[in-house]
């Protein structure tokens, strides 16, 4: 029997994997800030499987609609042309290839269980809606939270400053 | 087992969508031609009347000149972006009227209750900024690939509009987010039933403890421009930039961005009404006369075209338009048969509120200036933005005070 939650997992599974390779191979800037907007809303969709609704829409909203719009139009602003591939860098292949066999190794043993640390699915995935989401964000973890917003306020300020001078 | 017993959903989401998909387009090829007649009208001109009595063949031969007419590609474009603009367009406004709910009760197809609309999400709210927040790409992306500078400088502007009016237009709701608790627009209806005294309808724009006219104004204002219509049409501004971003389309795609963008116009419209305007509760409160408007409506319409049309001057009009109005006349007779009537009464709401919203639409376009582009920009960030936190500050305030939630 198909079972369409599967089929969706994986559609948008292998969609956030190629639009990640697509995002590295594209010699267009365009083309992969495209690649990056199929992985967002990939991730997005997958969220959404999980049933972490708020944080898929908000995925969607924030870095799909409003960070890589930002990135596209600086491009287009820019009228940034295609890129030359330079040569491979050294670092690339004497640290690179080793360090992606290890974390390939480490994925492989946590998944097939070899991780004595149970931290199990269950307890990392379990979908709050929007109203617990909110109660958490606004009472619980408030102080945090509104720390992040003055870090972020911050920031605005500074790119404000930079832009002026 | 067949596929339909196995997914039902499924089967009936697909018979749902396809149903949807070919009202859509007529209404669309409707909209428009409603749009040439009443703009026509405040300019004193006819509007289309040549194909068909009043020009209502127009919508179809202006179709069939989009299929026939030769796609051409201009040189030296990025081919697939250049192509995946319009899609992206079509797909994207289409994909938003897929959360919109047409009325209260289920239905039934194929023995499934299902609710009137595509899909029921609570979260339909949300995945309408999520969508409308990508539609940007489509007008950018279009801009951009065309290779030519009009069109840059069109996407170029309509991607800086559209992030600046997508702010105030997402903050504009958070007023009623405040008071009814929930994203499902569904449930966003549901809580503007009833009356105050008896005979104000608790809609959002009047709702107490602060009703939301403020949000009203922005999130009307907001969407118009999101939507690249007049006076917000700085994408396209034929005086400046030819057609801005669509300057390089043709033919059949460039019909996609048309139809995009009455789809979203549509959208809008759906939107506001569940928002502010009670969605489908009647404006009057329960009484035996009101729910016999529709008959009155349809029979008085249909009357109307049978008389105007046997003196119409063509033979095709005198033909086409009294057959027109005796199925509007017929339709009429049908709403005022009980099971009808009480079944259409909360969809013919919601959509005399739709209608209302789509003349508003066109009335701006046919009175109101294009904005300078400064002018813009200055509504936006300097009025609508502080006006849309305002508005935010003093919901919360009166809810506060009320001894809200």
């Amino acid at each position: 029997m198909l079972n369409i939650e599967l089929f969706l997992f994986f559609l948008f599974a292998v969609m956030a994997v190629g639009g990640a390779v697509s995002l590295l191979a594209q010699r267009h800037p365009i083309r992969s800030a495209l690649s990056l907007i199929v992985v967002m809303v990939s991730l997005a969709a997958l969220y959404l499987l999980q049933g972490a609704e708020f944080i898929a829409a908000v995925q969607i909203i924030v870095y799909a609609g409003a960070i890589m719009v930002l990135f596209v139009f600086v491009i287009m602003l820019l009228n940034a042309g295609e890129e030359e591939r330079t040569g491979r860098s050294r670092l690339a292949v004497v640290a690179g290839i080793p360090v992606g066999v290890l974390l390939t190794a480490l994925l492989a043993w946590g998944v097939s269980g070899g991780a004595t640390t149970q931290a199990s699915v269950e307890t990392v995935v379990q979908p709050y809606d929007t109203k617990q989401l909110a109660a958490l964000l606004f009472r619980e973890f408030v102080f945090p939270f509104e720390l992040t917003s003055i870090l972020i306020l911050i920031a605005i300020l500074g790119a404000v400053v930079l832009a002026k001078r | 087992m067949s596929f339909l017993e196995l997914h039902p959903v499924l089967v009936v989401s697909v018979i749902k969508v396809a149903v949807l998909v070919f009202v859509l387009m007529t209404a669309i090829a409707y909209i428009t031609w409603f749009e040439r007649k009443a703009v026509a009208r405040m300019q004193s001109r006819w509007g289309p009347y040549r194909a068909g009595p009043h020009g209502l063949l127009q919508p179809l031969a202006d179709g069939v000149k989009f299929l026939f007419k030769e796609d051409f590609t201009p040189g030296g474009v990025d081919k697939f972006v250049y192509f995946l603009a319009p899609f992206l367009a079509l797909a994207l406004s289409l994909l938003t009227i897929a959360v919109i709910p047409f009325g209260p009760e289920p239905i039934e197809i194929l023995g499934q209750k299902t609710p009137l609309g595509i899909a029921d999400i609570n979260i339909g709210l949300l995945f309408l900024f999520a969508v409308t927040s990508l539609s940007v790409y489509s007008v950018a992306l279009g801009g951009w690939a065309s290779n030519s500078k009009y069109p840059l400088l069109g996407g170029l502007r309509s991607s800086a509009q559209m992030i600046s009016y997508e702010l105030s237009m997402t903050l504009s709701v958070v007023g009623i987010l405040l008071m009814t608790g929930t994203f499902s627009l569904r449930e966003i209806v549901n809580a503007q039933e009833g009356f105050y005294f008896g005979f104000i309808p608790r809609w959002n724009i009047f709702a107490a403890p602060f009703p939301q006219w403020l949000g009203f104004m922005i999130f009307f204002t907001a969407a118009v421009a999101e939507t690249n219509r007049l006076p917000f049409d700085l994408a396209e501004a034929e005086t400046e930039l030819v057609a801005g971003f669509h300057t390089e389309y043709a033919s059949f795609k460039f019909a996609m961005f048309f139809m995009a963008e009455y789809a979203s116009m549509l959208t809008v419209c759906f939107v506001t009404s569940i928002l502010f305007l009670g969605g489908w509760h009647s404006p009057f409160p329960a009484n035996p006369v009101t729910p016999y408007l529709p008959t009155v409506l349809f029979a008085g319409l249909g009357l109307y075209v049978i008389h105007d049309g046997l003196r119409y001057e063509t033979v095709f009009g005198r033909i086409v338009l009294p057959v027109l109005g005796l199925v509007m006349a017929v339709l009429g007779a049908v709403f005022a048969v009980p099971a009808v009537n009480a079944f259409i009464q909360p969809t013919f709401w919601l959509l005399t509120k739709v209608f209302f919203f789509l003349f508003i639409y066109i009335w701006v376009r046919g009175t109101l200036p294009r904005f300078r582009y400064d002018q813009l920009m200055a509504l936006g960030w300097k009025l609508m933005l502080p006006l849309a936190v305002a508005n935010v500050v003093l919901t919360a305030a009166a809810m506060l005070w009320a001894g809200g939630r």
